[in-house]
């Protein structure tokens, strides 16, 4: 098992540094001058524009700049944006709001993926099973910001009920909302994968043999067929995690939140390559160990996966 | 990485890449299949009588199956009616999408506009059935770029495995890693520079294709995987097979379902995508008229003229809705699990 993890933990440092160099190069190619505007309306004078390219070594080629962008990280330092502000500054403030938001997002998911799905598992081919059916396809359907929309012209504005948009402190109660929205579709995700395993497991021996024993049905259901059911939909919930955090843009957008998404979407816009890497390295480092807790997790759920 | 928009890597994506879970997958495979062959499926053959039955193989049963399913029926009704609209919108309206008239600015709808107007004065009903084009243009490519190079890649992978399919695999990691809208706003602000519609369209089927086609390729590489191990093709290549000859012979025709029911549902999901690009304004835009060009410019006048956004995302769905709910009913009819 530790030698497993190893591993991983090996094989993810090639992954991390081809995803932040890609990043890195493709938002050092995007057009635009970070000094355009800088010094008001006039150009820079070429001794600010010379100390400035120095500082921020903007004339090393981009291979050079990333391996001393690198190298700084490694000291745990992300470096500062072209106004000088701490990157790390922009990290603990935007960070945990997204957290926030994410954390919603998948409580939603399990409590009513889970719930669903075993529902219709348990009663294939119903009214009910049906209904859940059709609703999850069309959240399928759904583009995200088509359901922000919808759900925040009706329920906020129309209804009244909760703020159509976040506050700065970001409190749960305003987040439930952006929440489902964020989680909606990967929802109807989990709620089929239960359902399928629920309906695979149904009739297994196992859940024979506990019913002639006389157990209560919750106990059948909540304990034995459950627990072997929920193997395929924490894995998905897990992975689902990493890409939920980096898929918050649309979402953060709707409803004014003051996450990740929305400052790398601005990093973007005014090529501050620094604060964008600094921002993905997080996220794709967030992504890279859910993915490895979930194969971990595996392994605990199901005592017949080894790993070697 | 799954998003909840974009390509979409929903099951079939948390393969963990450690054969473990494949290995699982193809073991429950064999058993669902022996169960199939002892039941006997044939429709219409007597239960004693072996020798008339119809024993028919894995694409013609489900292609029996699927006609009775309403979901098909429907999803395929739906498909084929977008598709002529695509093609010839002149047949459904005779107005011009681009002709605006400002008198009727976001006027509602009425007998003379079904959809009302939006802000611009252009007709809702005439661009929506217009902007159902490019939406399938864009769609399709992504889907046929990513699924052939995906799979091509998955087959590589899987077929010569060892060193290789560990270096391809960790290559497709790192595509997998990017955030999907954090990096198509990267290649599409990078590049998106020209105004000729040719050139958006390429540049944002090509960014779906860049960021989606890591999930087909898993998909591939799982099911060839599964395959690779079957004794027909170890009788294949002792009886002096090339590798071109397994690999589209024996191998393809039985580990191509997957991919083709994921090729489906993402190309709904891809048509989703390109709204959802549109509307962050990094996608087409003016004047090409899409459903999410349409969106994109109708949310800030969402409260005085929601019938501008309500119908073109109604249509949006709609065939969002056909593709998946048809992905989905082939992917039941091809699984022996579910019969």
């Amino acid at each position: 098992m530790g030698r497993y993890v190893l591993r991983r933990l090996l094989q993810m440092i090639p992954v991390f540094l081809g995803t932040t160099f890609l990043i890195y190069y493709l938002v050092n190619a995007v057009p635009g001058d970070p000094l355009a505007g800088k010094c008001g309306e006039r150009p820079c004078p070429p001794a600010f524009i010379a100390k400035y390219r120095a500082e921020y070594n903007l004339d090393d080629n981009v291979f050079v700049q990333y391996v001393k962008y690198l190298g700084n990280l490694l000291h745990g330092d992300f470096g500062q944006t072209l106004s000088g502000r701490p990157i790390t500054d922009i990290i603990t403030t935007a960070y945990p709001t997204t957290l926030k938001l994410a954390t919603v997002a998948i409580a939603i998911e399990i409590l009513v993926g889970i719930t669903a799905g075993v529902l219709t598992g348990l009663g294939r081919g119903g009214f009910i099973d049906n209904l859940v059916l059709v609703s999850t396809l069309l959240l399928i359907a759904l583009p995200v910001f088509v359901v922000g929309f919808l759900l925040q012209f009706f329920v906020n504005i129309k209804l009244g009920i909760g703020s159509p948009t976040v506050s700065s402190g970001a409190p749960i109660s305003e987040l439930l909302i952006p929440g489902f929205v964020l989680a909606s579709a990967s929802l109807a995700y989990a709620t089929r994968i239960t359902r399928t395993s629920t309906v695979g497991n149904k009739g297994a021996d196992y859940v024979r043999t506990a019913t002639a024993k006389g157990l209560p049905r919750r106990r059948v259901v909540g304990i034995h067929l459950l627990r072997n059911s929920l193997i395929p939909v924490v894995t998905f919930i897990g992975t689902d995690f990493g890409g939920l955090m980096g898929g918050a843009i649309v979402t953060e957008g709707i409803f004014n939140i003051n996450g990740i998404g929305r400052e790398v979407y601005r990093a973007i816009v005014t090529k501050e390559v620094v604060t964008v890497v600094g921002l993905v390295v997080v996220l794709v480092l967030v992504y890279l160990l859910a993915n490895l807790v979930v194969d971990v997790l595996y392994a605990a759920l199901d005592p017949r996966i080894r790993y070697e | 990485m799954s998003n909840a928009f974009g390509p979409p890597s929903g099951p079939g994506s948390y393969d963990a890449g450690t054969g473990q879970s494949t290995a699982v997958y193809a073991a429950s495979n064999a058993t669902a299949a022996g169960r199939t062959v002892g039941g006997g499926s044939a429709p219409g053959g007597g239960a004693g009588d072996i020798s008339t039955q119809r024993v028919g193989g894995l694409w013609s049963d489900a292609w029996h199956d699927l006609r009775r399913r309403p979901l098909f029926v429907i999803a395929g009704v739906v498909i084929v009616v977008i598709l002529v609209v695509a093609a010839f919108p002149g047949l459904f309206t005779s107005k011009d999408p681009t002709a605006g008239n400002l008198e009727f600015s976001n006027e509602g709808p009425s007998g003379g506009a079904w959809f009302g107007y939006d802000l611009q004065g252009y007709d809702v009903y005439a661009r929506t059935i217009y902007g159902a084009r490019y939406s399938i243009i864009v769609g399709s490519l992504a889907t046929l770029s990513t699924t052939l190079f995906g799979m091509a890649y998955g087959v590589l992978s899987a077929y010569y495995g060892g060193w290789l399919d560990g270096l391809l695999s960790r290559i497709g990691d790192v595509f997998l890693g990017i955030p999907f809208v954090l990096g198509a706003i990267v290649i599409l602000t990078t590049f998106n520079t020209s105004n000729s519609t040719v050139v958006i369209v390429t540049l944002v089927v090509l960014s779906l294709a860049v960021l989606g086609w890591p999930v087909p390729a898993r998909i591939m590489r799982s099911s060839i995987i599964q395959a690779k191990g079957a004794d027909y093709v170890a009788a294949a290549r002792s009886m002096g097979a090339s590798t071109p000859r397994i690999i589209f012979k024996h191998l393809l025709p039985n580990a191509l379902a997957p991919s083709l029911v994921y090729a489906t549902i993402s190309l709904g999901a891809f048509i989703g995508a390109e709204a959802t690009l549109s509307y962050l304004g990094i996608g087409l835009r003016s004047p090409v008229v899409s459903w999410g060009v349409m969106i994109s410019d109708s949310q800030r006048y969402l409260r005085v003229a929601p019938h501008s956004l309500l119908f073109p995302a109604l249509f949006l769905v709609v065939t969002v809705l056909a593709f998946v709910m048809m992905g989905d009913a082939v992917r039941e009819a091809l699984d022996p699990k579910l019969r």
